[in-house]
């Protein structure tokens, strides 16, 4: 059924790209075709319709099964593989900047419901698979009264979590079911309004230091340049004293960090600005240059200068680095990991991206995991879908956020709209590698 | 002889003409400051203009259709405040563009719109004169 139901799709897509002038040949990779910049009177809407999952489950490529491990969670988002093999899951919302303009109230509305209607749990939940077997049989909160939390990262035994406001940390030891009290603050992260309120983690490879990603104020400075001190920016953090400096600037929406394994290169997947066309500006996957400047507010992709920035900035805009891959305009990647060898030969070398797709765009992308080939540790080829099946016939059953990559060979999804956990493995045996990735649903 | 504005309408009426200067006024502050607050005090104030201009279009429009004799000068009145109704509706819509996407666009609709607010209005009380009102 699935296969009859895809070519449709595409088909049908291919119409709509015909009528609506959306699509144009893909954006992906390091020299994308970019347009000139549209300005619409009305921004195209088009916003997620959410249809429980029912029987369906998202869809892996042949060789992989798809398993929910975790259902009925407080909107989750990113999720960290202790080295038990448990796995801590951040849930949250954040955000709430106040609303300026008649736009604000308006958009907020439509935006809504595009998303799910839960609370945040504002906590971290554990999932632990005691027998091995794939089932995630316990599942329960690890620490609660936490604001939003978003990137999460363990190191030597300490366990750090990005709440939307203060990077925080608990002292973690192996086996562990529940922390063992309230955390520390590392530090105050820059939290006024909170526009782009997600805080995504990385932790160097030697432990010295921590990576926070931190959002802009504003899609393209609309709440003014005061509001962005601090945002827009990678911060390195010492992970002993709590110090910190601004590691890359420019970076608009930084929603997801990972240090390149066998390297101390950092690595993000950046959200560029809307409203200036379906096909503007490319969301990116890039390694993060120390002191680079990525180009927000003042252009997009290099040197392409956005003009509804006033005053601009000529010299900002020279020393704007082009990021190193396009993942296409309005993906909207939330989640980024490096794979390896266990996840099977075809995707042990690059990066799984997880999209949680457009809403600025007629046509809608994202929508998925994509998986970004890798070759002497530089992206190589076009990104190739690794899970998809969240959006069909005009319904969208999840949106993929945070992706981690188990040791032990297995993808962790957040799915912040049906709150699930879904894990993807490689199906080792052959007899059963024939079999469809959807074929049984999960009980 | 013309009838004079019921006391209601001509408050609705007058009305547009400080919102829309408003908007204008504000316009030429961000234009000349980049300072984004003004667009969004401008952007409320479009919302006000096109409140009260609304209701006054709604007010002429029945006073037009339940008139005995429809004179040119009531359908030129219904037509500015039509104009005026569906240029400050673009207008919002050019302003809810982030930050200096609304420049310059924005600043010529809302010259546009306070003029013939004023024009309107203005035409509107002319021939009213004190403890004339029905």
């Amino acid at each position: 059924m699935k296969h009859i139901r895809l070519p449709a799709l595409a088909a049908f897509s291919l119409l709509l790209s015909a009528c609506g002038g959306d699509t144009e040949p893909p954006q992906f990779g390091p020299a994308p075709q970019l347009p000139e910049p549209q300005r619409e009177l009305l921004p195209t809407m088009k916003i997620a319709k959410p249809v429980e999952w029912g029987d369906r489950k998202p869809v892996a490529p042949q060789g992989y099964t798809v398993a929910a491990i975790a259902t009925d969670l407080k909107i989750p988002r990113q999720a960290l593989v202790l080295p038990n093999g448990d796995i801590l899951v951040a849930e949250g919302r954040g955000g709430g900047a106040p609303k300026l303009t008649p736009k604000d109230v308006i958009a907020a509305r439509i935006k809504a419901k595009g998303t799910t209607s839960v609370a945040g749990g504002n906590r971290l939940t554990l999932l632990r698979d005691g027998d091995g077997d794939g089932s995630y049989e316990t599942q329960r909160v690890f620490a609660e009264n936490l604001n939003a939390p978003y990137g999460l990262a363990l190191i030597d035994g300490k366990l750090y979590v990005a709440n939307q406001d203060q990077l925080v940390r608990f002292d973690y030891q192996e086996g562990q079911l529940q922390a063992s009290g309230s955390p520390v603050t590392v530090t105050d992260l820059p939290s006024e309004l909170n526009h782009h309120w997600t805080k995504a983690l990385a932790a160097s490879a030697d432990g010295r230091f921590l990576y926070v990603g931190i959002g802009s104020n504003s899609n393209i400075t609309e709440r003014g340049m005061t509001a962005e001190a601090e945002r827009a920016m990678v911060w390195q953090v010492d992970a002993q004293t709590g110090a910190h400096r601004r590691y890359a600037t420019g970076l608009r929406n930084p929603t997801a960090l990972a240090i390149q394994p066998g390297t101390d290169q950092l690595w993000a997947v950046v959200n560029e600005r809307d409203e200036i066309g379906p096909n503007l500006a490319p969301d990116y996957l890039t390694s993060v240059r120390e002191g680079g400047f990525y180009g927000w507010p003042y252009s997009y992709w290099g040197s392409n200068v956005d003009t509804r920035v006033r005053p601009g900035n000529p010299q900002k805009v020279a020393s704007t680095i082009r990021p190193d891959y396009s993942l296409g305009s309005h993906v909207a990647a939330l989640g980024l990991a490096f794979s390896l060898p266990a996840m099977g030969a075809q995707f042990a070398d690059g990066v799984f991206v997880g999209e949680h797709g457009s809403w600025n765009r007629g046509v809608p992308v994202g929508y998925k995991v994509v998986f970004v080939p890798f070759r002497d540790g530089r992206p190589a080829g076009d990104p190739i879908d690794f899970v998809t099946g969240f959006q069909a016939d005009g319904n969208t059953f999840g949106r993929p956020v945070g992706v981690t990559v188990d040791p032990r060979g297995a993808l962790i999804v957040a799915d912040d709209l049906s709150n699930t956990v879904w894990r993807v493995t490689p199906v080792s045996r052959p007899e059963a590698s024939s079999s469809s990735a959807s074929a049984v649903p999960e009980g | 002889m013309q009838t004079p504005l019921h006391p209601l309408h001509a408050v609705i009426l007058a009305g547009t003409v400080p919102l829309f200067l408003g908007v204008l006024l504000s316009d030429i502050a961000y234009f000349q400051t980049y300072e984004v607050q003004w667009k969004n005090f401008a952007s409320w104030l479009i919302v006000g203009g096109l409140s009260f201009g609304g209701f006054a279009l709604l007010w002429a429009l029945i006073g037009f259709f339940r008139g005995s004799v429809r004179e040119a000068r009531k359908a030129i009145h219904v037509f500015l405040l039509l104009a005026i109704f569906v240029l400050g509706f673009i207008n919002a819509l050019v302003h809810a563009g982030d930050a200096w996407a609304s420049m310059p666009s924005g600043l010529v609709l809302s010259a546009i719109v306070a003029v013939l607010a004023m024009i309107v209005t203005g035409s509107g009380f002319s021939g009213t004169q004190p403890g004339a009102m029905r």
